[in-house]
């Protein structure tokens, strides 16, 4: 089970001086690399996977996506908080506005909504960390090209402490495939 | 929404101890055996377990396993998502 605490992982935080990035953020919201997709991938992959301590990496870092998941919600929320109709359009956020106000919802970058095809679970435990490893990449990926495309310092300094947890998950994930390696030799021979 | 100075201090004081916490728990996950590691781990659990005890006692629950005042604390504001953090914006 889950328990809700009443805090952020990292204390996100914006300037305000470019909405537009708000937009962009939707990818790591509701797209298919987003920390939604991460959460909901490792925390269904859990369930077949043989050894305790990757068992453990699963259910740990697919909460820990949840907590990124509503770090990115809050820097959006920031971000468009307040803002009349016309300056959500000027922020190219008027297709939103329309279908959803002020709220957030779990759609992509262009506005294409999330959907589990985005994320797999094929028992292989080996297939499934390489997909696990493969999607922390490019979630790091996603996270640049956001960070290259903002001034604000607030939203570049909040994702710079994402980019480097998908580096963390990355390497856990890493020692995970190898320890699973390890143990279906050990069964085979 | 701006919080007191000093609870927003220890509630920045929890975050950063927890994280610490969150990061010692994925690597003993793949590194069981590390005692170094195991220590560490186990001396923040106990700083962050006290820290926490003080915060709910002084200003406001962080989970809603609390024993509570009339009217129903968990429900007080501010939420994660309002604080400003004062980092150099909102």
């Amino acid at each position: 089970m889950w328990v809700y605490e009443k805090k952020l992982q990292y204390p996100a935080w914006v300037e305000g001086n470019d909405i537009r990035i708000a937009k962009g953020l939707f990818a790591q919201y509701g797209g298919p690399d987003s920390e939604l997709s991460a959460g909901i991938r490792y925390l269904t992959q859990r369930y077949t996977m043989p050894l305790n301590e990757v068992k453990a990496v699963l259910t740990d870092i697919g909460t820990e996506e949840m907590a990124h998941w509503e770090i990115i919600g809050t820097l959006i929320y920031k971000l468009i908080d307040g803002l009349d109709p016309e300056e959500l359009r000027k922020a190219g956020l008027d297709a939103h506005y329309i279908q959803h106000g002020h709220d957030l919802y779990p759609h992509d970058a262009a506005g294409v909504p999330w959907t589990a095809a985005y994320i797999q679970a094929i028992e292989d435990p080996i297939t499934n960390l390489t997909e696990d490893m493969g999607a922390e990449q490019k979630a790091r990926t996603t996270y640049e090209h956001l960070i290259n495309s903002t001034t604000d310092r607030g939203v570049i300094e909040t994702l710079s402490f994402l980019r480097e947890r998908e580096v963390v998950h990355f390497q856990r994930f890493g020692e995970s495939l190898r320890m699973v390696q390890e143990y279906m030799d050990r069964k085979k021979y | 929404m701006k919080i007191d100075r000093e609870r927003l201090e220890m509630l920045k004081e929890i975050m950063a101890l927890d994280f610490s916490s969150i990061e010692l728990n994925l690597y003993l996950d793949t590194h069981p055996m590390d005692q170094k590691a195991l220590a560490i781990h186990n001396d923040y659990a106990m700083k962050l377990k006290k820290l926490k005890e003080e915060y709910e006692k002084e200003y406001a629950f962080l989970t809603h396993k609390n024993v509570s005042k009339c009217p129903w604390e968990w429900i007080e504001e501010p939420w994660p998502w309002e604080i400003d953090y004062e980092m150099g914006g909102r």
